[in-house]
């Protein structure tokens, strides 16, 4: 039988997750993709892409996805910032989707910084 | 040079979203009979006077202080170019603005159409605030969804962003294009396996 994806669909998803925003308040980590035209040309959308895809495989909640535009660091795209709170934000570089998991792992969940990605970081 | 269409698409609108636009309308139409595929993307954002109108298509002009190079426009409005295509902006000042492209879809130069779901949703994660409509007809038939429908069924602005709302947005339009596509013929489940 065919099977179609509907706003029915969307409607269940919203009624089964009930903390689909638990945490959406204050204290959350960002992560921040940028999406100037040269992070676009680099692949930032695959990898904002696999950002999802992990956040969603893991449960992860409570964690803030953003843009943002180019900060002129254009040879190191695609960049990825995380900002844990308390925390320096962290500059991730030459970022690909295969590096995603282990940004999200390392970092975000247990706190270590995967520092053979990083370009900077700031206060 | 970005790689494909949707590649341009959500350049353009990015350009739209920091020019303040509160609704961007993304539309592609593809049209076998004539052999075209159509890029539009209007915005109601704060629009450009004649000067700045006739200066974006002119590589070295930028709003931006970073970087003194906007490749965006001059890239898509060449690619169009290329391919025997039309290109287009409109824009009035404090009204919006709308950038148009076609190409022949035979020309070997046509960008292939891309992620188009993957760019709608990077447009809601990214600027859940703003109102996105996106439309896309093969021939005669239509898909469309867009911010508002969504809403309607999640009531929360802010669900949006979670990646599973997200993840569900792109497998949503992709199955809409599939559909439209292949005619609604073939199981658009069977066909996707990972």
């Amino acid at each position: 039988m065919k099977k179609i994806t509907s706003l029915e669909d969307l409607r269940k998803i919203k009624e089964q997750s009930k903390d689909l925003t638990a945490a959406r308040s204050g204290g959350k980590t960002r992560i921040i993709v940028g999406m100037g035209t040269c992070g676009i040309a680099a692949g930032a959308r695959e990898v904002m892409t696999a950002i999802l895809q992990e956040l969603e495989k893991r449960g992860l909640t409570d964690i803030a996805v953003e843009t943002t535009g180019c900060i002129g660091m254009c040879q190191k795209e695609p960049l990825v910032d995380v900002i844990r709170p308390g925390e320096p934000r962290t500059t991730y570089g030459e970022v690909g989707p295969g590096d995603v998991p282990r940004i999200i792992v390392e970092h975000i969940v247990n706190g270590n910084i995967v520092e053979d990605k990083v370009v900077g970081q700031t206060d | 040079m970005l790689q494909d269409l949707s590649q341009y698409i959500l350049d353009i609108a990015e350009n739209s979203l920091k020019a303040e636009a509160s609704r961007v309308e993304i539309e592609v139409f593809e049209d076998t009979r004539e052999d075209f595929i159509t890029l539009r993307v209007s915005d109601n954002g704060t629009g450009m006077d004649d000067a700045q109108l006739s200066a974006i298509e002119n590589p070295f002009f930028t709003t931006r202080t970073e970087r003194r190079v906007g490749l965006g426009i001059p890239f898509l409005k060449q690619a169009s170019d290329t391919c025997g295509g039309r290109f287009e902006i409109r824009s009035a000042k404090g009204r919006g603005t709308v950038v148009e492209a076609s190409f022949k879809r035979d020309c070997i130069d046509c960008p292939p159409l891309g992620d188009i779901p993957a760019t709608i949703m990077t447009l809601m994660v990214g600027w859940p605030e703003r109102d996105f409509l996106f439309r896309y007809s093969f021939d005669t038939d239509l898909f469309e969804t867009g911010t508002e429908e969504l809403i309607q069924v999640l009531e929360d602005r802010e669900l949006l962003v979670s990646p599973e709302v997200a993840l569900w947005i792109s497998r949503y339009i992709e199955q809409g294009i599939y559909n439209l596509r292949t005619g609604g013929n073939e199981s658009f489940e069977e066909n996707n396996q990972p």
